[in-house]
């Protein structure tokens, strides 16, 4: 063996290694095997939080072998980059010979297929070849698909073929992956995945990323001017949430929308998305006092922990509230503080029982009216410039296998030629999927010929 | 009359249904096989009323504004499955295995063992849906979902009859077929045919089930993929079947090695559907239920 011939040898064999179907098995396989790693030990977790499950020598291991972010870790990308190539390779090594079927129709039966199919038909007829011809031409054209005319060796050929984009479906589905991928890249490469919170009221020019890595100018102001929770009733079970959010340009509002979760704001590539919202600082309190002495009322409204001042040189403290007090809704704490500066005993005040507090029989009665809480928003914002290459990709992907699965290449073939005084005719048919789904309909579509070489049918001309 | 009612009519239907297959192994009747396919169309259509009642009555509890497909909660789920066992069953054979209805002895249990979990220790109740599944993307997901496990729960059945089967045919010497309870399972050449038809069905709709589930997580949460261990695991799941429609033209690989990916499959499937919520924690919803 020659050096040249080696080498030869040499390639051959890494091209057939990236071509085999077995290394796609294997590789699936592996891929399947690996995955599960990432789904029973926590990804993109804190050191302490590893140290604390795992232990320190088993954090060390897993930082060592990338299993903390093992999805975007060096081995298993390169498990990922090697199925492409498989796929690659393996869709270039065969594409050729589907081509053929494209470029160069099998439009002559050999005399195997006519003889060994296990689709056929044989008749003899007295007829010329030329009247046969067009009776058999007729019904493939009118029940199958048209046929093709090929005169060879003293005979006529006919050809008719359906569905011959069928074979392309298993290229499709595989395109369709690296079509995928290469949107997961580009989102990847180009997009972001942020964090945001926005107080009522506040607004945001800047988002960071979620690991932290990047603090990402969005070119416009987002502000929040409403956050709004409802429960389903008698739950603290949320029913819908929403931020009513204005996009402003220069201090410009140029697009408004109310967002719920599954309903985000698109704006200029960038979506927010409503994913968790929590309480801003204290709420306002508001309610009533009643000087029980003049007769007078008067209403404050104050935030926690703040003195409200009252006449004679009293004051009022609010400690505390809930919006619901063991199932007799809102109520707030409250101290009266004496001109010396002494806290009274704390008073519970419901709001839904405005006149219960006159009957304490104090100087100063009080009635809640209603408390404000001011909200937080919680926005995902992301930007993913990658994600209609992937649903192109996707769309590839469930039309492949189904053209791959469902769809057949059918194809049948006759050869006509004289045979003494009788002219013979010899049909074949064969579908690459499907057979017994084919045998039915090529016997059906076999009984026409019939019939139409034979002439039985009587509203045909005699 | 009430869905829950209805629920526990479909489990004897499917009850029925399984000793009938089972009789038929047995007794080579292909009148007890056509009742075993009646019991099972009944159950099918009472369910299929039953889910419909189930819907109507979300109504009914959360008002006019929340009702909601059952489809939402562990309960729930575990029905819609034995319904799409059923359903994909049914339809498979009357068009591909009409003749070898022992099949059924390997798959009614399967939508039976669903049903009887469902209707004895889940909870029934009908909840108001959190805002994340407040959606239309949640029933096309569910559905294509289903029906791709479904798919892959019957060539899970298919695949252990073939396993039985294939050591024996192996041994079997004489142009006479075989006899006994084995001569009544189809043969190999057949089994091995119809476990990939279930997994053309199943494969497909796994695909369209993930994609749906990503296109929803895109639009709810901003990314069509987070390797959250449900998504992570539904990969793997449409890994291993990926494998086994390859295996099954590469040499060495198909008959016995591609049965033992289908059953494989079918155990990742199962921990993709139930594992992962009952074990492992996630984005999903019935965990707790």
């Amino acid at each position: 063996m020659t050096e040249t011939e080696k080498k030869q040898d040499f390639t051959d064999r890494i091209w057939d290694f990236f071509c085999s179907l077995k290394l796609t098995i294997i590789l699936l396989l592996l891929l399947s095997v690996t995955s599960i790693i990432g789904t029973i030990i926590p990804q993109n977790s804190s050191a302490a939080e590893y140290i604390r499950l795992y232990g320190q020598s088993n954090y060390e291991l897993f930082t060592r072998l990338q299993f903390t972010e093992m999805y975007s870790s060096t081995w298993f990308i390169a498990l990922l980059a090697l199925f492409c190539v498989n796929l690659i390779c393996c869709s270039i090594k065969h594409f050729p010979r589907t081509w053929k079927f494209f470029k160069e129709p099998a439009r002559i039966a050999t005399p195997g297929l006519l003889k060994n199919s296990s689709n056929k038909l044989e008749i003899s007829i007295k007829e010329s070849p030329e009247v046969v011809l067009d009776r058999v031409k007729n019904t493939l054209d009118k029940n199958f698909a048209k046929a093709f005319r090929t005169d060879a060796d003293g005979k006529i050929y006919l050809f008719a073929q359906k569905g011959i984009y069928s074979r392309l479906g298993s290229y499709m589905t595989h395109i369709s992956i690296i079509i995928v991928m290469v949107g997961a890249i580009i989102g990847n490469l180009f997009g972001f995945k942020a964090y945001v919170t926005i107080p009522e009221g506040g607004s945001i020019t800047h988002v960071t990323t979620r690991d932290g890595s990047r603090n990402i100018d969005l070119g416009f102001e987002v502000r929040c001017d409403n956050f709004d929770v409802k429960f389903y009733p008698n739950t603290r079970r949320p029913m819908e949430y929403a931020s009513d959010l204005v996009v402003l340009r220069d201090g410009i509002e140029v697009y408004e929308k109310r967002i719920v979760v599954n309903d985000p704001l698109f704006f200029d590539g960038i979506i927010f998305y409503q994913s968790s919202y929590g309480p801003a600082g204290d709420a306002i309190i508001t309610f009533n006092v009643t000087d029980n002495r003049s007769g007078e009322i008067r209403e404050f409204s104050a935030p926690l922990n703040n003195r409200v001042q009252l006449p004679d040189g009293f004051s009022a403290i609010v400690t505390d509230y809930t919006d619901d007090d063991r199932n007799f809704g809102p109520a707030m704490r409250l101290h009266v503080i004496n001109p010396d500066g002494a806290r009274q005993n704390p008073i519970v005040v419901w709001q839904n029982f405005p006149e219960f507090d006159v009957r304490r029989g104090d100087n100063f009665s009080f009635a809640m009216l209603g408390f404000n809480q001011p909200y937080f928003t919680g926005l995902q914002v992301a930007k993913d410039p990658g994600v209609n290459i992937v649903w192109a990709g996707c769309i590839l992907m469930i039309i492949g296998p189904f053209i791959a699965f469902f769809m057949s290449h059918k194809r049948i073939w006759a050869c006509i030629e004289q045979d003494g005084n009788t002219t013979k005719v010899q049909l074949a048919g064969n579908a690459h999927r499907n057979q017994p789904g084919f045998a039915l309909a090529f016997d059906d579509l076999m009984q026409k010929v019939e019939i139409a070489v034979k002439n039985e049918s009587p509203t045909k001309e005699g | 009359m009430n869905s829950g009612l209805l629920f526990n009519l479909t489990t004897i239907a499917y009850f029925s249904s399984m000793v009938l297959y089972i009789a038929f192994i047995a007794t080579k009747s292909n009148k007890v096989a056509t009742t075993a396919t009646l019991a099972a169309l009944a159950g099918f259509i009472i369910q299929t009323a039953a889910l419909g009642m189930r819907w109507y009555e979300s109504y009914a509890i959360l008002g006019s504004e929340h009702g909601r497909a059952p489809l939402t909660n562990l309960y729930e789920s575990v029905v819609f499955f034995a319904w799409s066992i059923v359903g994909v069953y049914l339809i498979m054979e009357l068009k591909y295995f009409k003749k070898h209805r022992a099949v059924g002895a390997f798959v009614l249990p399967i939508a039976l063992f669903s049903m009887l979990w469902g209707q004895m220790s889940l909870n029934k109740s009908i909840d108001p849906l959190v805002p994340a599944l407040q959606s239309n993307w949640l029933t096309y997901h569910v559905i294509t979902c289903f029906i791709g496990y479904a798919g892959f729960a019957i060539a899970f059945g298919i695949s252990i009859m073939y396993l039985l089967k294939i050591g024996k045919e192996e041994k079997h010497q004489g142009p006479d077929p075989m006899g006994g309870v084995l001569g009544m399972f189809p043969p190999t050449r057949v089994l091995d045919d119809i476990n990939y038809k279930a997994i053309m069905i199943g494969f497909p709709m796994l695909t369209l089930g993930i994609i749906t589930g990503a296109a929803w997580a895109y639009y709810a949460w901003g990314t069509y993929w987070s390797w959250d261990p449900k998504e992570t695991w539904s990969l793997i799941v449409w890994f291993i079947y990926a494998a086994f429609l390859h295996a099954r033209f590469t040499r060495g690989w198909a008959g016995r090695k591609a049965a033992w990916l289908s059953i494989f499959g079918f155990g990742a499937t199962v921990f993709c559907y139930l594992g992962v919520n009952l074990v492992l924690s996630g984005l999903h919803s019935y965990g707790g239920g």
